[in-house]
């Protein structure tokens, strides 16, 4: 692992003379992981040199030192990360923006300035993202001496006065749509600018659903923490709890058992499997093709049952603990995942087949909602949307983590970008989880699937990385004394997927945005906080 | 077309079927019960409008599989509209976070009386794991008048057509 992690060394070099510390690991995820520490007004020469060598942008988390703020940004090149910090010199912050050399920081970099009140120098868009009414512009959540409480007020008007983007000219018109959808589904709120049917541009209004799990996190033991974390998406449950425990057992100093490692792979590929099943039924509802709902709906239904039987849980909530995992497989658990597998494998060729087959769906995600390669890598998405628009990029091969670091895994992409790319994408990616399902099953270890916890130090810190269904997941923890957590974030694959909606939509027809959104999948929680 | 036909006849018919002959507790004697109270005090056809006020969506997807072929709960009379105007129940899901406060009171105000609300889940009970703070409301009674509610983290689709005949049967005369 020498060679891809040469220029992480190189890019701090051109920083040495500013950089405050470079160290190896701590927080270390599994894969090769570097941190260093800039003065605050190199901070915008990092992104513009991080720009420059080809680096991705992954996330950005601030937190609050005695009111001083700390900022991390997340870079990723070739399966190496790299995380650049720096200290802010006061409590009214000004930093340079990100946002220039790198699209997909804007909307981090707005919903700081709305929790913590930075100001980003230079940002594009500086309208507030995350705060509606629930707290006025002066007023900054994540400090830590605001309350947890925050206001003492009855009722929280509706949002007004949010300045979208207007678009004039005959037969223009504009539809608003949300916070509630006519569907069951999260609140958000979408503007459209069409003529006629056609979508000249869209605009996302997201943060309904902030409910401040970053906040609240605070003082959480790890058992609370890992609670909560398998509820940021309800869909990514697994997903989020086992990058939380993940970060917290760095923290710890604690190795997970390899039947642990295991069994929270074989859930993960679960998850992943229920929900691409569930999308791609929808995906097929939304152009009206309802036998196609319906039977990846029953394949769907009898997946959760057989979570329930042998995990507890039909979404396999809570089944990933700090150490390891809840409870281990039932003896016949493993006999039944296998049995499930050949199962699900016949039909989903059947069905696969029949898709391919019907030239009306074709015909409705063919050149439906495109997002090229170019547009995926400047907004630096994520999972199966950058994979069907050719950005092949998987945690679990290009940063692999036990129990991946020992398992080949398979990456399907597409180069097309549309609604038909992503539904392929995501039917090949169900293949290759019931594969490394088979694989993890016939060669689980023996042992116990919980290690006990020893409490970590104060200000031991922890990332947590794993690849989840909507794609890469980064959770950075951080604890207090006594076995507290003084910093949940969560930065879910939605942060970076949702700007993708906004651009793949454009130049399509207004029916057929249920499709194209569905494509894409992104969490409103999972992105809300 | 002939592989759809022929997966559509080899698959047959996977809803889970009406008869009275089990436990009180599964899904079967719940389905039929339930269906015979829409039935009575419905007139055959309870409108439901579902409102995520916060939720994880969780529970969204669990609502969701209340359509699925093998609970298919529109047998029972029950289905899912898009205006709280056209709803006879609301169903609210997650702590009511405060950017969601308004439109939550909204849709009820938009709902005809007699009207009746349903908070979903540990969240729309009691706040759940997000309880009350500077960003959520907590439970859905907070909020507006609440009727009953369904308990689960989330609550599956047969706790879910339990409550809504609990609720139904408590609180609409024969």
């Amino acid at each position: 692992m020498m060679e891809p992690s040469v220029w992480a060394v190189d890019f701090a070099a051109q920083f040495r003379e500013k950089v405050v510390a470079f160290r190896r690991s701590s927080p270390s995820i599994q894969a090769p992981c570097y941190r260093f520490s800039v003065m605050p007004e190199e901070w915008g020469g990092v992104a513009a040199e991080a720009a420059r060598a080809g680096l991705r942008w992954s996330g950005l988390w601030a937190e609050d030192q005695n009111n001083r703020i700390d900022l991390t940004v997340v870079l990723e090149k070739d399966g190496v990360y790299l995380l650049v910090q720096t200290r802010t010199a006061d409590d009214s912050p000004s930093i340079a923006s990100h946002g220039l050399y790198y699209p997909a920081a804007d909307r981090s970099e707005r919903r700081l300035a709305d929790l913590f009140g930075i100001a980003f120098r230079d940002q594009a868009d500086s309208r507030r993202w995350i705060r509606h009414q629930a707290w006025t512009e002066l007023e900054t959540p994540l400090r830590k001496t605001y309350p947890r409480s925050g206001r003492d007020e009855t009722s929280t008007r509706a949002d007004s006065g949010y300045p979208f983007l207007g678009a004039q000219g005959t037969g223009v018109c504009e539809i608003p749509v949300g916070p509630i959808h006519a569907g069951i589904i999260e609140p958000g709120h979408f503007r459209f600018q069409a003529v006629g049917e056609m979508i000249l541009n869209l605009e996302a209004r997201l943060g309904y659903v902030h409910k401040g799990i970053e906040k609240i996190a605070e003082g959480r033991d790890p058992e609370g923490l890992a609670r909560l974390a398998g509820r940021v998406s309800g869909d990514a449950t697994v997903a989020h709890t086992w990058a939380a425990c993940m970060a917290m057992e760095h923290a710890a100093g604690i190795e997970i058992s390899t039947r642990a490692l295991a069994l929270r792979a074989i859930l993960a590929e679960r998850e992943r499997i229920i929900n691409h099943l569930g999308d791609i039924g929808a995906i097929c509802g939304d152009v009206g093709f309802a036998f196609g709902q319906y039977q990846f709906g029953r394949l769907r239904e009898r997946c959760l049952r057989l979570n329930a039987e042998l995990f507890g849980h039909r979404l396999m909530m809570d089944t990933i603990v700090p150490g390891g995992v809840y409870s281990d497989l039932p003896s016949e658990g493993g006999h039944r995942l296998l049995e499930e597998g050949i199962e699900l494998r016949q039909e989903l060729e059947e069905l696969s087949v029949i898709l391919d087959e019907n030239p009306s769906l074709q015909d409705r995600w063919s050149t439906t909602g495109i997002l090229t390669t170019e547009a995926a890598r400047m907004l630096g998405v994520l999972g199966y949307v950058a994979r069907a628009s050719g950005v092949d990029f998987d945690v679990r091969r290009d940063a692999p983590y036990a129990p991946y670091d020992t398992l080949k895994v398979h990456v399907p992409v597409a180069m097309e970008g549309d609604v038909a790319a992503r539904v392929r994408v995501r039917q090949e990616e169900i293949d290759v989880a019931l594969d490394l399902i088979d694989e993890l099953v016939s060669v689980l270890p023996a042992g116990s699937c919980r290690m006990p916890w020893s409490v970590p130090a104060s200000d031991a810190e922890g990332l947590g990385c794993v690849e989840g269904w909507r794609g890469e997941h980064l959770t950075y923890v951080r604890f207090g004394p006594d076995n507290t957590i003084a910093r949940f974030y969560p930065r879910d694959p939605s942060v970076l997927n949702w700007p993708a909606l906004e651009r793949l939509i454009i130049g399509n027809i207004v029916p057929d945005f249920p499709v194209c959104n569905k494509s894409l999948n992104g969490s409103y929680s999972g992105h809300d906080l | 077309m002939f592989r759809l036909l022929n997966k559509i006849h080899h698959v047959g018919m996977v809803s889970e079927p009406l008869v009275l002959e089990v436990a009180e507790n599964t899904f079967k004697a719940v389905g039929s019960r339930l269906g015979e109270a829409v039935g009575r005090r419905f007139r055959g056809s309870l409108a439901i409008r579902h409102v995520d006020a916060g939720s994880c969506n969780g529970c969204e997807l669990e609502i969701h599989a209340l359509d699925n072929v093998y609970y298919s709960i529109e047998r029972f009379g029950i289905h899912f509209v898009a205006s709280p105007r056209h709803a006879d129940l609301l169903l609210v899901t997650g702590p009511v976070s405060r950017h969601m406060q308004a439109a939550v009171y909204m849709a009820y105000a938009a709902m005809p009386e007699p009207k009746l609300v349903l908070a979903v889940g540990n969240c729309g009970a009691d706040g759940g794991e997000f309880g009350v703070s500077y960003a959520s409301c907590g439970a859905v009674r907070n909020v507006i008048p609440v009727d009953g509610m369904i308990r689960g983290c989330p609550p599956t689709p047969l706790d879910l057509m339990r409550g809504i005949l609990a609720l139904i049967d408590r609180k609409i005369p024969s």
